[in-house]
């Protein structure tokens, strides 16, 4: 089978789980025979050798015509009034999308320093006759809906010029992209959904990036989501019909460099370790709050927030006024052996996420034999038993699970000897499996 | 002539309440009185009260032929006498039926002929103070925790007089021989081994309700068609939880019916009849002797001790409830005896057991923890606490040993 797959990150450029879940997802889908062509925004040293063909879309010429817009269609221009996304604006150039900020644009947008804010000349440029190139950065930046419908353009290009049985995109940026190939080939969307916008923002969310969301939602043929967490939120919030949306869970891809990278930990500093973005989503506050109270009873013990983020400068602030500087290391963005090294360091890890769809990061974490406490809150608890769980806004319970890892060895010896069982049954080839059954009900 | 020997295994432990690490130092109190509160009332109304009226009924009807033993655990007796005295009276009214023989066991259910001969002996002779006292009998038949059986074990229950004791009548110590007679364990002079028949027992125990077992729906008549088997047996030993009746085995399943009907089945044959084990004990002779020299128990796949002990967590816990019985004892103080055994029961180990979670069908029964884990956290802070308080408690004891002491100097310039 062949897959048009539209996506907006591949390692080794990622900025969280969408693109470590995409590379292991094609990678066992190929393992099983089956051909992917990847769509990214661009390149960026991306895939010199991958499983899959990787196509940029920021370097495909379009012709200079009028294309079809990959917006019609979209309920804008709905004339029924039942139409449940009547009144629906999108303000494309002047919204300040930033669902994933990573540190640098955030201190750009901070200091003013982004020229581009809301700017969006210069998206496009000239080539040979009739042709131009579009300008999709694929950073996550300011003005990321203009990006994505770009991106949409270039996706019915492709869709035209390729040869494929089912198309497939990730999470919301990708939306117009998929819709414009279905449109324009008549062949399936699969819509896998990594995380929404509930999940990113809590309660207040953006309603364009809802609204796109829904489109998509209600456009696929079919839904991935990557937990019953994830499904219920589509359901729920979404107004999904329940059996319109699977529940494939990620998996974790396991690193051969591994043992290469393994470094003793300290067996007398104990090193309790946060990593992920440092936004609302991933509740780095209970952290910081956590590790204050663990301090009054374990002193000694060193807390490593690793990330970065919107909310990086309140976190330092907040540990300054708590007064446990001296305990606590801000990192900020790690990659590749960065994350190696401090895993191998940690003797716990923490992920109290406010809402995650799923989590790829304890698993991670469990690779290298670090024990694991996980919010409830959370896509992965539903199939980790050797991990230990939290409500995320269970600060006291969670200094107890803390501590009690700290205390007692034993504990710990237990969960890691579990968890390499655990571990050697999560595998991404059960989700490919998955994932190619969906495919089938789909073709004629 | 073969006889069918009854017996119930009656517990329900005292359950720990949750205790965080803010609770060390705080809050000495480590019971959880509603959840137990609750489960006591909820097996009374469910398992104990109809079943005991069902065996008095069956008792009556049958003119003391029909006979059965029971061994309640002190922690249980306890929880009934705070809360249940109308299950405690049934029970001395089965008591005074004389059709129905009561077991020791250690008091607090407990794993205690690991922690020092000491303790086990005396938590035996609490519980066989108590089971005097309640109803009037002097226990002469043991069982241990869970059916947990050695050759030690044997040796120091002989000792301490008893003539009959039961354990599991497993594969692995029976090899080709039959649970069906009485065996004299190893290094015994007059103790007698009674094995359980975990075929027949198990029939009842775990798959009478299951739709898709062949047998399915087991009849009294059929199943005492297969006790029928047996004609060369001497004794057949049915040992089972008695919260096999209305909790493991609904109502609805029909166990009630099935037992109900079941005596009067198996006296159909005129060559069997019942016996409760100090009887068979005292009937029949040993076949064989048996040795047994590694922990045998009636616990999941392996029957042995893994389900208490199997993992690090639970080996850890014991090991420093173990460390503690000096300093416990040295305080001389019987409420911080009951605490320390309290943190005994072996319900508390088999809580932490990693062996089935993956599967997370056994071990859950009436379980308060959502992992093996938590378990073991909350039972380590609360041990944490404990230490402390016995640490604090002789320190105070010194305190006022030096205070008296200084009293008397004072007394004497």
């Amino acid at each position: 089978m062949r897959v048009l797959m539209f996506g907006w990150e591949f390692p080794p450029h990622v900025s969280g789980g969408l693109g470590t879940a995409c590379f292991g997802l094609t990678r066992a889908l190929t393992a099983l025979g089956h051909e992917i062509c990847f769509v990214l925004p661009r390149l960026k040293g991306e895939g010199l050798t991958s499983h899959v063909e990787l196509i940029p879309a920021s370097e495909i010429p379009v012709p200079a015509g009028s294309t079809e817009s990959p917006l019609s269609g979209f309920p804008e221009a709905a004339a029924d009034p039942d139409d449940p996304y009547k009144g629906l604006q999108l303000r494309l150039i002047n919204s300040i999308l930033r669902p994933y900020l990573t540190e640098h644009q955030y201190e750009a947008l901070l200091y003013g320093q982004d020229p581009s804010l809301f700017d969006d000349e210069g998206a496009e440029h000239e080539t040979k006759q009739g042709y131009r190139i579009l300008d999709i950065p694929g950073d996550y930046g300011p003005n990321l809906i203009a990006e994505v419908l770009r991106y949409a353009v270039v996706a019915g290009v492709i869709a035209e010029s390729q040869d494929f049985d089912v198309i497939h995109c990730h999470d919301w940026m990708t939306v117009f992209a998929g819709i414009h190939a279905k449109r324009i080939s008549g062949r399936p969307l699969v819509l896998q959904i990594h995380a929404t916008e509930y999940d990113r923002s809590g309660e207040n969310i953006n309603r364009n990036v809802y609204d796109i969301e829904r489109y998509g939602m209600s456009s696929a043929d079919r839904i991935i989501a990557v937990s019953h967490y994830t499904k219920r939120i589509v359901v729920e919030r979404y107004g999904i019909a329940p059996e319109r949306v699977s529940v494939v869970h990620n998996a974790v891809t396991r690193s051969e460099a591994r043992q290469a990278m393994q470094i003793g930990k300290d067996h007398e500093k104990k090193i309790v370790l946060f990593l992920g973005r440092i936004t609302f989503q991933k509740g780095p506050d209970y952290f910081v709050e956590a590790a204050a109270k663990v301090l009054d009873i374990v002193p000694g013990v060193t807390f490593i927030m690793a990330g970065a983020g919107d909310m990086t400068t309140r976190m330092i602030e907040r540990v300054a006024e708590l007064g446990i500087g001296r305990h606590f290391h801000f990192t900020g963005f790690l990659q590749g052996a960065e994350i190696e090294r401090i895993f191998s360091m940690s003797d716990v890890y923490v992920m109290p996420s406010v809402s995650e769809p799923f989590g790829i990061s304890p698993l991670e974490a469990m690779m290298y034999d670090v024990p694991v406490i996980i919010s409830r809150q959370s896509g992965v608890s539903e199939i980790l038993k050797h991990a230990l769980k939290v409500d995320f806004w269970d600060i006291d319970e969670m200094v107890n699970k803390i501590v009690a890892l700290l205390k007692f060895s034993a504990l710990g010896d237990e969960m890691v000897e579990r968890s390499r069982e655990e571990l050697r049954n999560i595998r991404w080839e059960q989700a490919a499996e998955k994932v190619v059954d969906l495919y089938n009900q789909l073709l004629p | 002539m073969p006889a069918v020997c009854i017996y119930f295994q009656v517990h329900q432990p005292i359950r720990l309440r949750r205790f965080s690490v803010f609770d060390i130092n705080r809050d000495h109190s480590y019971e959880d009185g509603a959840a137990n509160r609750q489960i006591i009332d909820k097996v009374a109304e469910k398992c104990y009260l109809p079943s005991n009226e069902l065996m008095l009924e069956l008792i009556e009807r049958h003119q003391g032929a029909f006979r059965i033993a029971f061994c309640l655990s002190g922690v249980l007796m306890d929880q009934l006498e705070r809360h249940r005295s109308d299950v405690l009276d049934s029970f001395k009214r089965l008591a005074d039926t004389g059709a129905v023989e009561f077991l020791d066991e250690t008091y607090y259910h407990s794993l205690a002929f690991l922690i020092s001969p000491r303790e086990f002996k005396e938590q035996i002779l609490l519980h066989r103070k108590r089971i005097k006292a309640l109803f009037g009998q002097e226990p002469v038949t043991f069982r241990n925790t869970e059916l947990i059986y050695n050759d030690e074990i044997a040796k120091t229950v002989e000792q301490m007089g008893y003539q009959a004791i039961l354990a599991e009548g497993a594969d692995r110590i029976l090899g080709w021989r039959s649970p069906n007679f009485l065996y004299r364990p190893a290094g015994c002079e007059t103790l007698k081994l009674l094995l359980r028949n975990y075929r027949l027992s198990d029939d009842v125990a775990f798959r009478f309700g299951n739709a898709k077992w062949p047998e399915y729906p087991l009849m009294a008549d059929k199943y005492a068609h297969w006790i029928h088997q047996n004609l060369a047996a001497d004794v057949i030993n049915l040992f089972v939880d008695y919260e096999t009746f209305g909790e493991h085995q609904w109502q609805e399943t029909g166990i009630f019916e099935f037992l109900r009907r079941l005596p009067e089945e198996i006296l159909k044959h005129p060559d069997f009849r019942f016996q409760t084990p100090a009887e068979a004990a005292r009937n029949y002779d040993a076949a064989a002797a048996l040795s047994v020299p590694d922990h045998l128990s009636w616990a999941d796949a392996e029957r042995d001790l893994t389900a208490w002990l199997g993992n690090g967590m639970q080996k850890d816990g014991f090991r420093s409830l173990r460390e503690m019985e000096k300093a416990a004892r040295r305080c001389r103080d019987a409420s911080t005896m009951h605490q320390w055994r309290l943190l005994q029961t072996s319900d508390h180990f088999y809580y932490m057991c990693t062996k089935w979670f993956a599967d997370g069908t056994v071990h859950k029964y009436f379980n308060p923890y959502a992992s093996p884990y938590d378990a073991y956290i909350n039972y380590m802070n609360i041990l944490d606490d404990f230490s402390g308080c016995l640490k604090e408690r002789a320190q105070g004891k010194q305190k006022s040993a030096r205070n008296r002491q200084n009293d008397k100097e004072d007394l004497h310039p």
